[in-house]
């Protein structure tokens, strides 16, 4: 159900007119089993690349990405990606989109796990909707939803309530927290917001500008529910965003 | 009063001015051609009563039932292969816009020659009007899928046949049935230009008969107002498709 991550020397560059245009410049990290760790860098510095290089849909240069010791090839179900924008099939509802890629599991049990999820993700009664007929909380959900049927071992996030308007971001990300006490995945977060990153994590690693590299890795050592407004929390917000470049008062 | 029942009464009065200009101006120019709307009428329930309506209608229904359904058969598989392998693409696009600009109404001759004056000869014409703007409308829509569910899919290990039927050819759908209203429309337009030159049926053969056959201009007007109500209503059968749930998605966002 869950599974240690080790990725080793990631390096890669795209080409462009300027020539090869360096993005990542040698990543070593290593996620625990049953671990939440948060990327937080500055827009544009290549974390939404590191995480397609994890979760197999780009190729490095250089360098190896483990799970659970063996050699991650190509994007495959044992770690799914919730992307920013809505990935949810739009043209079946949500129980088929949830059944559609539980491809060899008997009918039966298909059924069983899409109603399971969906009560999970706390939209019970909503089977029989599409999701245009869903809020954009509701889509992010279901997209969980049918991430965690398949029982991956890793859960890959890239800004994943980016799009959301601040209230239902919050909401969501107490849903997540819920979710993974039930059903404890290796968890790996992209964002570029301080406050998700200290609320969601159990660490997380500040990358620096193109060409990135690890920054510094900070351990949030509070357990669930956080508080966000605790002395603590405060100075560790501050260390980050000053490790960003952002400058707080003190 | 709604919004949309007001509406509605604009495309009503528009058709009534219509109707009303053309009779005043049949009755004041006092011309011995043009019929009067009534006449045109009249023209429709002779058409009716000696059973000739049916017949041509059904005819030139028939012919672009199955020429437009032999291209769509053939137009949506090969739209989604070009939209999808780059090569496929490459390779067959350069000969799809070379005859495409060729009017299906310049391949007459050779139909004629290759098919002689029975149903298959503007059945093929049919075919070749709705085949090019199906086909190339179902490789752009393919084309231009958005990523995320192309990635979502091939993280959850979706592949092969099952990717192109499931997950690509649903993503395209809305755009396939734009490309297959256009598509009918076209067939539609065309079938009467086919049926002008060889047949003796069909709603064509209806107009150049009557005109022929001692000038009955009524049954030419009839003629015309029949295929201009019947290619209405194909459009909101195919519009009809746009509102299922499979495809709903497209237009509402």
């Amino acid at each position: 159900m869950s599974g240690s991550i080790v990725a080793t020397g990631i390096h890669k560059s795209f080409s462009s007119r300027q020539g090869a245009l360096s993005v990542i410049e040698g990543i070593d990290l290593s996620v625990a089993d049953g671990e939440f760790v948060a990327l937080v860098g500055p827009s544009g510095c290549g974390k939404s690349t590191l995480l397609d290089i994890l979760a197999g849909f780009v190729r490095p240069d250089r360098g190896e990405v483990q799970i659970d010791g063996e050699p991650v090839g190509s994007a495959n179900p044992r770690h799914i990606l919730i992307p920013q924008q809505p990935s949810v099939f739009p043209w079946l509802t949500a129980r088929r989109n949830i059944t559609f890629v539980l491809d060899g599991v008997p009918d039966g049990e298909q059924r069983r796990l899409a109603f399971h999820y969906l009560d999970l993700v706390g939209l019970e009664g909503f089977d029989q909707s599409y999701p245009h007929q869903l809020s954009g909380g509701m889509v992010k959900r279901l997209e969980l939803a049918r991430a965690l049927a398949v029982k991956p071992d890793v859960l890959y996030m890239d800004e994943p309530f980016g799009a959301l308007d601040a209230l239902t971001r919050r909401k969501m990300r107490d849903e997540l927290r819920r979710i993974l006490l039930v059903e404890r995945h290796t968890a790996l977060l992209v964002t570029h917001d301080v406050e998700e990153a200290l609320h969601l994590a159990d660490r997380i690693v500040v990358m620096s500008p193109r060409p990135t590299k690890i920054q510094c890795i900070v351990d949030v050592p509070f357990p669930h529910p956080r508080r966000l407004v605790s002395v603590e929390m405060i100075r560790l917000a501050a260390l980050i965003l000053s490790e960003l470049g952002v400058e707080t008062e003190s | 009063m709604s919004r949309d029942s007001r509406s509605d009464f604009w495309p009503f009065l528009l058709v009534g001015l219509l109707i009303a200009g053309w009779w005043v101006s049949v009755v004041v120019s006092k011309t011995p051609y043009f019929p009067t709307p009534w006449a045109v009428v009249l023209g429709i329930v002779e058409l009716a009563r000696n059973g000739t309506l049916v017949q041509h209608v059904s005819a030139s229904l028939m012919r672009v039932t199955y020429g437009y359904l032999a291209a769509v058969a053939i137009a949506i598989p090969l739209g989604v292969l070009m939209g999808w392998f780059g090569r496929v693409y490459r390779a067959v696009n350069p000969l799809i816009q070379l005859l495409r600009p060729i009017s299906p109404i310049a391949w007459i001759p050779l139909a004629i020659l290759w098919f002689g004056v029975g149903n298959l000869s503007p059945m093929f014409l049919i075919f070749l009007s709705s085949f090019f703007p199906m086909v190339t409308g179902t490789a752009a829509g393919v084309h231009t899928i958005e990523k995320q569910y192309i990635r979502a899919a091939e993280n959850f290990g979706i592949r092969g046949v099952r990717l192109l039927r499931q997950v690509v050819l649903p993503a395209a759908l809305p755009q396939v049935i734009v490309g297959m209203r256009l598509g009918l429309g076209i067939a539609w337009l065309v079938v009467v230009a086919a049926e002008m030159v060889a047949i003796n049926s069909g709603l064509g053969y209806l107009i150049i008969d009557s005109r022929n056959a001692g000038n009955r201009y009524d049954l030419v007007v009839a003629g015309m107002v029949l295929i201009g109500v019947i290619g209405f209503l194909l459009d909101i059968a195919m519009r009809s498709l746009e509102g299922l749930d499979e495809v709903r998605w497209r237009y509402v966002r």
